[in-house]
């Protein structure tokens, strides 16, 4: 004899019955709201893409080949970015070489081996604090250690081992995410068949949490390849005339070039550090590009 | 009235398994208390009764699997064709090689089929003569043969539920195990799937001694040659539950003659 044998009243059903109106009203104004908060992020972007097209793109089609193979120079129409875009093309290598091993190889231990204690918790929390780090900080650091104390000076190695370190606490939290992602029934199961420890996770485990990994990966190496303040604290130059042979070799890097052009008076600079950025702005949206496609064709779907 | 004649109990069959007085912890947790229990070869023992008696517990006992819970503790002794299984010198991985597991969710790695079964003979260094002979074999023995022989190569994640668990089992079975255990293999399926694994079991059963936890009883009754019935107590002064094992033989036994009262109130289901 409840709700359920009662007949219901149409007006029950009409509009505003249970203060429908007002929640309709809410419902539309947040969904205009958080539109609103996308729209300022796609916004931004689109302006700064236009900027630079607008004012580097005559100076970049102008003479291209001339731009990518020439060093640097005092007049502006003859200058060039080569020693910078194969200097920041190095720098990525390197620090990519260095950055991945290491980084899963501590997100391996810290997921799968570290015992759960204190000194973990400790370690994981302030790997999450480094990621927050800002940058000219790892400047310092390279600085300090790699260019000073270990003699390396201002070279392709201390800028690659500075950029290592700072983009590591990304790569370390990307990755174990990506290993924590895997269910742990592919774990019982290798364990199950007398898989040892090391062998559930490098073969199963650590294959599982690639496309994962590789993806953040990416993203914070192309956060790195942007990176102008901690090469710029441990000395890399900017006008340099030779392509490094070496690893203790100088190099420079395309943001360093851009900042270095954008101080100058001259117009024509303004012009071709717009150019660069074309180039560096390329590049990042490539290796976005690849993370994507990683993401998209590899990730596992349980 | 208990008919224990010597034509339905033959010869004695060889003891796989014999528990004296375990006990299992988690941290202080007591989660199963005193525990004697003896299986046999060749023979399907099923491990029945409500959630949180301890019987998933027990069976994780059997392989070591609850080594890779921290705190996880085992008291008293399980000895496997008369060794210590928790003795020292004893390796936990050579035991699981001996004792294999399908779980209840089934969990095949994101590989193909072929990659599947061919993971655990590649781990052990079984080093076969022909992996491909020993991937049809186990597979063949698992009643999946027909049903995956041309698309060995294909994702096993594609597979369907009920051939997945099949998968799982087939994967057990290339390590040349002594032992089958199973915890809840068939919950996640549907009848026709569920039956399908029941009449593999009832195959394997020559060549492999099973355990089998379950939550439906009639499933026990179908498959098992003895059955053990387990059920949770409060401990005094505390709201914790720890299991225990309430009776325990032959299953047609158990279901129809049960001597303990709490036994024949599950079976009859007027409780759990």
């Amino acid at each position: 004899m409840t709700a359920s044998t009662e007949v219901l009243a149409p007006s029950r059903l009409r509009r505003g019955a249970s203060r429908t109106g007002f929640r309709i009203f809410v419902d539309a104004a947040f969904a205009v709201l958080l539109f609103m908060g996308t729209i300022v992020g796609v916004i931004a972007l689109a302006t700064l893409i236009w900027t630079i097209l607008d004012q580097g793109w005559d100076r970049l089609v102008a003479d291209p080949a001339g731009f990518l193979s020439n060093y640097v120079s005092r007049l502006p129409a003859r200058a060039g970015i080569k020693a910078a875009l194969v200097g920041s093309a190095y720098l990525m290598v390197l620090t990519a070489l260095f950055t991945f091993p290491v980084g899963v190889g501590a997100a391996i231990y810290l997921e799968e081996f570290a015992p759960r204690n204190r000194a973990t918790n400790f370690v994981e929390a302030n790997i999450a604090n480094l990621a927050g780090v800002p940058s000219v900080v790892y400047g310092l650091l390279g600085l300090g250690i790699f260019a000073r104390f270990l003699r390396m000076g201002p070279s392709l190695l201390a800028g690659a081992l500075t950029l290592t370190v700072m983009s590591l606490p990304v790569v370390i939290v990307a990755a174990r995410e990506a290993i924590r992602a895997v269910p742990e029934g592919i774990r019982l199961g290798a364990f199950a068949l007398g898989a040892t420890r090391w062998q559930t996770v490098s073969r199963q485990v650590l294959p599982a949490a690639m496309p994962g990994t590789l993806t953040g990966t990416i993203l914070a190496l192309s956060r790195a390849i942007g990176e102008t303040a901690p090469l710029l604290v441990i000395g890399l130059p900017i006008v340099i005339f030779s392509l490094p042979n070496d690893l203790r070799d100088p190099v420079s890097a395309l943001p360093l070039l851009i900042f270095d052009w954008t101080s100058r008076p001259q117009p024509a600079f303004a012009a071709a550090a717009a150019a660069a950025s074309i180039i560096l702005l390329a590049l990042l949206l490539a290796m976005n590009a690849v993370a994507i496609f990683l993401r998209n064709r590899y990730t596992i779907r349980w | 009235m208990r008919n224990r004649s010597a034509e339905d109990d033959p010869a004695p069959l060889e003891t796989v398994f014999r528990l004296d007085d375990v006990h299992v912890y988690y941290g202080s947790f007591l989660a199963l208390r005193g525990v004697n229990l003896e299986i046999s070869k060749n023979e399907i023992t099923a491990l029945i009764g409500p959630s949180g008696c301890g019987k998933s517990t027990l069976i994780r006992c059997l392989n070591r699997m609850n080594d890779l819970i921290p705190g996880a503790r085992v008291e008293g002794k399980i000895h496997y064709h008369g060794q210590d299984l928790y003795g020292d010198g004893v390796d936990p991985v050579e035991v699981r090689r001996r004792i294999g597991m399908v779980f209840q969710k089934p969990n095949p790695f994101p590989k193909s089929i072929y990659d599947n079964i061919a993971f655990g003979p590649k781990v052990i260094g079984m080093g076969p003569k022909s992996m491909d002979e020993l991937v049809e074999h186990s597979l063949r023995r698992a009643a999946l043969w027909d049903e995956v022989k041309d698309k060995l190569k294909q994702n096993a994640l594609s597979l369907s539920g009920g051939q997945q668990q099949r998968l799982c089992i087939a994967r057990a079975i290339a390590v040349e195990p002594d032992v089958i255990l199973m915890d809840e293999p068939c919950s996640a399926l549907d009848p026709v799937s569920t039956g399908r694994i029941e009449d593999l079991m009832e195959q394997l059963k020559q060549d492999y001694t099973i355990v089998i936890v379950t939550h439906n009883m009639q499933q026990a009754a179908r498959v098992s040659h003895r059955t053990a019935f387990f059920t949770a107590e409060a401990a005094e002064g505390s709201g914790d539950r720890t299991g225990l094992l309430v009776e325990y033989d032959r299953t047609d036994a158990i279901f129809t003659q049960p001597v303990d009262k709490r036994t024949e109130d599950y079976v009859t289901g007027r409780f759990g």
